[in-house]
């Protein structure tokens, strides 16, 4: 394997700014949405609101910590797989 | 790619790109029987290589029963009964993509005989992992029911679509990482990146998800060239989306560039 040679020093809010702003902003827009519609109950919801609170932590480990905040935590397989699909957080009862 | 057409062929060629890998994966739908899955091995170790061919590309492929349609042990077992015949194929590197998908007792079960028929024919394995909430416990069931194969060495085996909360477990523990760059779950080109950038871009390979849903054969050139604009050297981009991969799939003793 060759010697890994970090990269050269990039302005990285030049390259992610405004990206970052556009889906802060979309991300605002969906709960403002959900609550009008009276669907902020819904467990995803709820989910993501808690890990919005995630950001506000001072490590360099909020993608790590918002992922694991929507996972399973449980370790035992389920008796059976009743559908195919995942919905992104854990639905109420599992876990 | 079973589930793309040709004109993603051609654009994957104008990119530059020599070799694909296409894992034996979901057909978009469940299949009624074992003859359905004989008709899918035949199509990607004949039918797939000579379209690719037909633009310079290399295509290689893997063998397995998915994790989705794993729920039925006797539709499983019948369709593991057919693989054998199919390893000697020139195109195939070995056994995947293999995994878990609800993490479900059956199919934990079709993963650890698929990990046997591994050991006995001295296979590669290329792993999935599930997707969203599933991923975490998922990929330990994973690892575990790979560790506790005595015949299993960890650089030998792939396992995919890792993510920030799972990409060192799977290092830490020898095996190989695989970053699947999706446009709507999975990873992004800059999350990639960032991954890579942690950790030396050691024993991590990226892929483009080219499947059923709305994927981008080109996600990964579009990574490289994001990976220029975040100021890394032609060198350290060649070995991420080159040298890692040839190093891996070098091991079935099939794969070659030529
Ligand atoms: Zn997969």
């Amino acid at each position: 394997m060759n010697t890994w040679t970090p990269p050269a020093n990039v302005n990285l809010v030049d390259l992610g700014f405004m990206d970052s702003r556009s889906k802060l902003i979309d991300l605002a827009a969906f709960l403002d949405r959900v609550q009008r519609a009276g669907q902020e109950g819904d467990f995803r919801v709820a989910a993501l609101k808690q890990a919005i609170e995630l950001l506000a932590g001072d490590q360099p480990e909020r993608a790590r910590n918002i992922l694991l905040s929507f996972s399973d935590p449980s370790t035992e397989p389920i008796p059976k797989a009743t559908t195919q699909g995942a919905v992104g957080a854990v639905p109420p009862g599992q876990g | 790619m079973v589930s793309r057409t040709t004109d993603d062929y051609e654009k994957l060629a104008l990119a530059g790109c020599e070799t694909i890998c296409e894992p034996a994966f979901w057909a978009g739908f469940d299949r009624a029987s074992a003859q359905g899955f004989y008709d899918y091995f035949r199509q990607i170790t004949e039918y797939e290589p000579k379209r690719a061919a037909r633009f310079g590309i290399k295509h290689y492929t893997w063998l397995c029963i998915n994790p989705k349609e794993s729920e039925d042990p006797e539709l499983a077992d019948d369709v593991l009964a057919l693989i054998p015949q199919f390893l000697d194929k020139p195109n195939v590197l070995g056994i995947g993509e293999i995994g878990l998908n609800k993490n479900s007792r059956n199919e934990l079960q079709v993963l650890e005989k698929h990990i046997q028929i591994a050991a006995d024919f001295d296979q590669l394995i290329l792993v999935h992992t599930p997707h969203l909430e599933d991923k975490l416990k998922g990929t330990r069931l994973i690892l575990d029911a790979l560790k506790n194969h005595s015949k299993i060495t960890p650089d030998r085996v792939i396992i995919d679509h890792v993510e920030e909360h799972t990409i060192d477990l799977v290092l830490n523990q020898g095996f190989w990482a695989g970053i699947t760059l999706y446009p709507e779950s999975k990873c992004t080109p800059h999350r990639a990146i960032d991954m890579l950038e942690a950790r030396s871009g050691e024993r991590i390979w990226m892929n483009s998800a080219c499947d059923w849903g709305i994927s981008d054969p080109l996600a990964v050139p579009k990574t490289m060239l994001e990976m220029k604009r975040r100021g890394w050297s032609p060198t350290a981009i060649q070995r991420v989306a080159y040298d890692n991969p040839v190093a891996f799939m070098k091991q079935s003793g099939k794969f070659h560039l030529d």
